[in-house]
């Protein structure tokens, strides 16, 4: 069934309805008081989510012996980016009004959105080298070098929403994603170390 | 993108069009004023709101609760010229945190609070202590309906209408002693009613407070009702607090209990994040929170999803009321 020639685009479909359900709801005025608000968190909230997915690929893959999975991997690491681009595209037209020296002035001025900021260049640099022929010209280790930054791009997202929450002090949900991330990588650290023990 | 019903004041008939019963009723009702002679400070303000009410149904009573009978405030600033907040919007969307962090959570689980039989204990450094039943805190002073603007620390603001009296007249009734430097004010923490109260995002009960002086100026309104009917329990019922130069935290919800104290209150959000959160949390333009600007709000309901946000004033724009209580204060390190 992960090779059947609809399993990419059902893929893409079930990945873009967030979005698609965001701009639906802003239209119908179904977001709440503050819909700006809304829109902001959530499309953080599903940038986050699509991470946590993206990096799940290999060990599902390793797992369940579904070497298969990894076709899907780059539509849902492209889905990370794009969503991480609505996020600042809401923050910065619904927030900030397109000014842009003030964008500036506020991405200077607070961690909080320099850290979310550094995390969307990263991720632009792994958007933008994602295509088959990117591969061929950095060569396979350089690019695996250069896809590595998703380890900081996880932890720096982290950091941005534990930052954001941490008004509240309300770190619930910071915990869950962190928990998450941190399992994905543990795992990873793990079977690099079993693999080389039984070489 | 966004689309609103037309009694938003954007697509409301022509007053040439049609009269409403109540428009023509409140003309009758001017005639007779203007026969009977009454102060021309108070028809001012009485015409000046009913040119706001005619173009706008915010301020029709909602119908959901007990109305609360009121009288519009003659005070200076506390009449805001702005469109109103929608009911459904103010009751649906405010900090509570009693009953969970998130603004649309007070409204779903507030049903659970009791608000009778209510009391509020009145103790510290006054002459006359003592514990005041509700009912006699309705009939204290005379109700008034003052439209205040609302501004959370969060950066958004509403215009609310409340009803309540200055909180100087309860203050007078129980004379304060002259080493009663500061106003606390600590709120209903009832873990059996309140789902939230024992969760780890603030200490419990929350606390606010006051300088005297700020608790004495006639603008600080214990409010218990809101768009003429007594307060709904998400919005903090039976008697909350409303101090609006200062950010929307520092208005205490279902208080029960009033101390004076000679030193400065230990409030809630200072004991949270002091780094954040300053005890005189005055609205403040010029001073950032470190995680957000504060120079700009987003009017609830009424700027467009597109729109840019408006510019925050200072002191929420009560400063021509309250700016003397600060003259000489370091705001940026009094934040």
């Amino acid at each position: 069934m992960w090779r059947h020639p609809a399993a990419k685009p059902c893929l893409g479909m079930l990945l873009a309805l967030p979005a698609l359900w965001l701009v639906y709801a802003a239209a119908n005025d179904a977001l709440g008081p503050n819909p700006a608000e809304a829109l902001i968190r959530q499309t953080g909230d599903w940038t986050l989510r699509a991470l946590c997915l993206a990096l799940a690929v290999t060990p599902i893959r390793v797992l369940t012996g579904q070497l298969v999975l990894i076709r899907f991997r780059r539509m849902i690491g492209v889905t990370v980016f794009v969503y991480a681009v609505l996020h600042l595209l809401c923050y910065a037209w619904l927030d900030m009004g397109l000014d842009v020296a003030d964008i500036t002035r506020d991405i200077a001025k607070r961690p909080f959105i320099l850290v979310g900021f550094v995390a969307l260049l990263l991720l632009t640099s792994l958007a933008a080298t994602s295509f088959n022929r990117a591969v061929r010209w950095l060569g396979a280790q350089r690019w695996q070098a250069l896809h590595r930054c998703v380890y900081a791009v996880a932890a720096l997202a982290v950091l941005h929403f534990y930052w954001m929450r941490s008004g509240k002090n309300n770190f619930l949900e910071v915990g869950v994603y962190a928990a998450i991330l941190a399992t994905l990588l543990a795992w990873r650290l793990w079977h690099r170390w079993h693999k080389r023990q039984y070489k | 993108m966004r689309t609103r019903h037309s009694d938003n004041g954007h697509n409301h008939p022509l007053g040439s069009e049609i009269t409403p019963a109540n428009a023509h009723h409140n003309r009758r009702q001017m005639m007779q004023h203007l026969a009977t002679g009454v102060a021309g400070v108070a028809l001012a303000s009485w015409a000046s709101r009913q040119a706001l009410a005619q173009s706008d149904k915010a301020l029709a009573r909602p119908g959901k609760l007990a109305p609360l009978a009121s009288r519009p405030s003659t005070m200076a600033g506390a009449n805001s010229m702005e469109k109103p907040t929608t009911y459904a919007d103010a009751s649906t969307y405010n900090n509570f945190y009693e009953f969970g962090t998130d603004k649309a959570d007070p409204a779903k689980n507030a049903h659970s609070l009791k608000t009778r039989p209510w009391s509020v204990e009145v103790e510290g450094l006054v002459k006359k202590p003592g514990r005041w039943d509700i009912e006699d805190l309705l009939k204290l002073s005379a109700m008034e309906e003052r439209i205040y603007r609302m501004r959370c620390v969060e950066g958004w603001s509403m215009v609310i209408p409340w009803v309540g009296y200055s909180l100087s007249e309860l203050i007078k009734r129980v004379e304060p002693q002259g080493s009663a430097k500061f106003v606390e004010f600590v709120t209903l923490a009832d873990p059996k009613t309140m789902p939230f109260v024992g969760s780890r995002v603030l200490e419990w009960p929350y606390v606010e407070g006051l300088r005297l002086d700020e608790a004495m100026h006639p603008l600080t309104l214990l409010t218990f009702g809101m768009y003429g009917e007594v307060l709904p329990n998400q919005n903090g019922a039976p008697i909350r607090l409303n101090v609006p130069w200062k950010y929307g935290f520092k208005n205490a919800k279902s208080i029960v209990k009033i101390r004076f104290v000679e030193k400065q209150p230990a409030t809630a959000w200072v004991k949270s994040a002091s780094h954040e959160y300053g005890f005189y949390s005055n609205v403040n333009p010029n001073v950032d929170h470190p995680r957000w600007s504060q120079a700009t709000e987003r009017r609830i309901g009424e700027d467009g999803l597109l729109t840019k946000k408006r510019k925050t004033l200072m002191f929420n724009g009560y400063e021509a009321q309250v700016g003397q209580l600060y003259a000489g204060m370091d705001l940026t390190k009094n934040y």
